[in-house]
């Protein structure tokens, strides 16, 4: 056991090592950006002077190695400093929209796990039978949509219906029931979109293995077939699944932009979207730190999983 | 982006024709009509009235100096009062000021309006219009109408009174009062606290997140009894046009605007909600460097004015809500609008005609634009390059990122840009349209051009008392600008928005900004 504690310690700092290094390129990049925020925010009606005032104002005038230790050191306690364009804390800022981004995440991975997990289970089962035909046509289907087309769909038939509501008025008082309710249409969106790369990925990786001895043995002793994926593959087939869910959560995490745009989600995707055209660089940058952190950790969650659900790699020698 | 009000004549058009009817009626008959129908059915009180706004991100202000778009501007509506107010006819209402005058337009009185409190709770005074005056003045002030107060040279509390001096006479300083981002707000100290929520409007701030929501609840102590007749008010921020009409469509919000005009057809079709498309004096535009060449001979400028189909663009880019404006930057919501003027057409020959003028036998410019400038300013391009040609003009249409657009390519700070596409919000009032962006120096004098006869106009116009002398004089000048000026206005661009059956609005809608001048949360009511 000791082995998996050093691994998860070596893994833990190797991910932050990996953050630092995101941090800087993060930081440089936002500095490259053309344009300036005190132009930006004042528009048409940028004059020499209000530009220098707002300049002087917002300290974009100190030195990029001081901004960015004084980003930095912030950022570890959780103060990402005050947004550039309206004077309000970041954290407040980020903080309700984090929360919603993670709750529609999780309830699109609460629908979209589970389902997938079934149908690929299934599809290997009754392989190349009418059921798996239509579940991967039906998958690929979805997924070869862009997200806004089948947000406009689900739109079309289940909110102008009158059964889901067409937008997302949610706030921090609204009920967990309520949120369920209105989210509802935005979670099946996503879940339509990520089914179908972790079903293909649960069928091959079973299938993969139904070719292996163990498996024609367990077949010659007379297991059910269900008994055999269930048992007897499907723990050898975890490790690429569970890679492909983490890495569809990352997904549902960070790329939802569209989704939230077509249902106005209050998420931070829209927040990154609102910051960079607005130039606001330290929401850009938190917003972006937030994202690696959230890949790097969904990550770094997954290889260990994967190494857990494999004796050989937890007893190497 | 464009600072400041304009008073207009509104109209209640349900329909397209109706549209066209309201764009024929304004020139004359606008002016005339007193501003004293009755609302023909009786206002109720109560109800919540969710408005969906294509604008507002999370980089949004409190700050009034930094107000900009029209979320912005309806929250601080219904949350705020101003010195005065545009009413729907165009014409100045009393509002925190009860009355106000000046001797020789160079010294202002207003009289402050007394029993008026803050949702604190706090007395409106005199002290407190200064400070939210002076916000906006000073060296330190980031405000973006800092230029437009300049002219200011004090303002000071005399009992009840504010007393505002200027440093030469000017008869419009009261429209400049009705401008969005002065706001009467507490003052503390001497100076406003510009990340307050606390106004003296019809509505209190209960909660707001930038770029998402905000809502307000009826202000109990409102000082004015036929107004703000909603229990509360949800502005919710919803960018994407789909999403705008779905919201409508399903009933989750019950204003939208930028209504797309493809779907106008289908939106009546269903009966859950009209058309309001208001004529004002917003007006599309692409200015030309004047001090650049071939820009400099206003030969050039006008083959290029002959060169455009004015008609076809207003069919097309505005989808018919609109008109066609004669290079006119004051629209026919102004008082002193010129309708007399010949009216510039589609003219190949004539465009041609003035090119050889120009000794040219044939033009080659390049016109930069992104949809940054308005909506539908690069197919504007695209086909102002294609009726150009007919005139032996090769207009070269390069389209520019939206990213950047107002700081790198309008204006032309960098001297490659001389001709490109803007949009003004249209102003309260002639000179101040004409000062902002046509008198020689004026920041944002996009042609950058320089007249004269123009500017002389102009100065002496501002503190003109003979009406219509001063009428005269600004006749001239439009004169002036739309024959000699750089700056090709094909288009006035009507406020086109949606509001579904269950909300009643008055006969008449305020045409100086959208929304019914912003106040249709305290305008309108439940049906």
């Amino acid at each position: 056991m000791s082995n998996v504690i050093r691994m998860i310690l070596v893994r833990i700092s190797l991910g932050i090592g990996l953050l630092f290094i995101v941090s800087l390129v993060i930081f440089s990049a936002t500095e490259l950006l053309p344009g300036d925020l005190a132009t930006q925010l004042l528009g048409q009606s940028a004059t020499p002077e209000t530009v220098a005032a707002l300049r002087a104002q917002l300290g974009l005038n100190d030195p990029a190695p001081l901004r960015y230790w004084n980003w930095l050191t912030g950022a570890l306690t959780g103060d990402f400093g005050i947004a550039l364009s309206n004077g309000r804390p970041i954290s407040d800022l980020i903080g309700t929209r984090l929360g919603n981004t993670v709750f529609l995440a999780l309830y699109a991975a609460a629908l979209s796990v589970p389902i997938s997990l079934v149908l690929g289970i299934l599809a290997a089962l009754w392989r190349n039978s009418f059921f798996d035909r239509i579940a991967n046509a039906g998958a690929l289907t979805a997924i070869s949509f862009p997200e806004f087309f089948v947000a406009y769909i689900l739109v079309l038939w289940l909110a102008q219906t009158g059964i889901f509501p067409s937008m997302v008025r949610i706030n921090p008082t609204t009920d967990f029931g309520d949120r369920l309710y209105m989210t509802f249409l935005p979670a099946l969106t996503l879940t339509l979109v990520v089914t179908a790369h972790m079903m293909r990925m649960t069928r091959a990786a079973i299938i993969n293995l139904m070719a292996s001895p163990y498996i024609e043995m367990a077949r010659l002793k007379g297991l059910s077939p269900l008994r055999i994926v269930l048992r007897h593959a499907l723990p050898n087939a975890l490790a690429p699944i569970i890679n492909v869910i983490a890495l569809n959560l990352a997904y549902l995490i960070t790329g939802v932009v569209v989704v939230e745009v077509v249902f106005v989600y209050p998420g931070l995707g829209q927040l990154m979207v609102d910051a960079v055209s607005n130039r606001d660089i330290a929401v850009v940058q938190a917003v972006a730190l937030i994202f690696a952190a959230a890949y790097v950790a969904l990550n770094l969650i997954a290889d260990v999983l994967s190494t857990i659900t494999n004796p050989r790699l937890m007893h190497r020698r | 982006m464009n600072a400041s009000d304009k008073p207009g004549q509104g109209f209640v058009p349900l329909t397209r024709r109706g549209v066209l009817q309201g764009a024929a009626a304004v020139g004359t008959a606008g002016l005339i009509l007193p501003y004293a129908s009755k609302p023909a059915r009786a206002q109720t009180r109560g109800g919540t009235f969710r408005i969906g706004i294509g604008h507002g991100s999370t980089t949004d202000s409190l700050d009034p100096g930094l107000w900009e778009n029209l979320y912005v501007q309806t929250f601080a509506a219904a949350r705020h009062n101003y010195l005065i107010e545009v009413a729907p006819d165009g014409q100045l209402a009393p509002e925190i000021a009860e009355s106000w005058d000046s001797a020789d337009g160079q010294t202002w009185v207003f009289t402050i309006r007394s029993g008026v409190t803050f949702h604190s709770g706090k007395d409106v005074t005199a002290d407190d219009v200064v400070a939210s005056i002076n916000h906006h003045r000073g060296d330190d002030s980031t405000s973006v109408v800092k230029p437009l107060l300049a002219a200011i040279t004090d303002v000071r509390a005399d009992g009840n009174t504010v007393v505002v001096t200027l440093e030469a006479p000017n008869a419009d300083l009261p429209y400049l009062m009705t401008d969005y981002h002065v706001p009467i707000m507490p003052a503390v100290d001497g100076r406003i606290d510009p990340m307050s929520t606390d106004g003296c409007g019809g509505y209190v701030v209960e909660s707001y997140e930038h770029g998402v929501q905000s809502s307000l609840t009826r202000n109990p102590n409102y000082w004015k009894s036929d107004r703000a007749f909603f229990d509360r008010i949800e502005l919710l921020s919803v960018l994407d046009p789909a999403a705008r009409l779905n919201a409508l469509i399903t009933g989750e919000v019950h204003l939208i605007d930028q209504v797309d005009p493809a779907t106008i057809g289908m939106l009546e079709g269903r009966g859950v909600a009209r058309i309001l498309s208001i004529p004002g004096n917003a007006h599309y535009g692409f200015p030309m460097d004047a001090r650049a060449t071939p820009f400099s001979d206003n030969n050039v400028r006008l083959a290029l004015k002959y060169a455009i189909d004015r008609e076809a663009m207003v069919d097309v880019i505005l989808g018919g809500h609109g008109a066609v404006s004669n290079d006119n930057p004051i629209g026919p919501a102004n008082r002193y609008f010129n309708a007399e003027m010949e009216m510039k057409t589609y003219d190949p020959d004539r465009a041609r005609f003035h090119l050889r003028e120009a000794g040219l036998e044939s033009l080659d410019v390049t016109i930069a634009v992104a949809d940054a400038a308005f909506s539908g300013a690069v197919d504007a391009g695209a086909m102002f390059s294609e009726t150009a040609r007919a005139a032996g003009i090769n207009l070269d249409v390069n389209r520019v990122p939206n990213d950047g657009y107002w700081s790198n390519v309008w204006l032309n700070p960098n001297g490659d840009t001389p001709f490109c596409a803007t949009y003004w919000g249209g102003r309260a009032v002639e000179d101040h349209m004409f000062t902002t962006a046509y008198a020689a120096g004026a920041d944002w004098n996009e042609g950058h051009w320089s007249n004269d006869r123009f500017n002389e106009l102009l100065v002496a116009a501002r503190s003109e008392v003979n009406e219509e002398l001063r009428r005269e004089m600004y006749m001239d000048m439009q004169q002036i600008v739309s024959f000699e000026g750089s700056t090709i206005i094909p288009m006035y661009n009507n406020y086109v928005m949606a509001v579904s059956s269950e909300i009643a609005t008055p006969d008449r809608i305020s045409a100086n900004w959208n929304f019914d001048g912003f106040r249709c949360v305290e305008r309108w009511w439940m049906a």
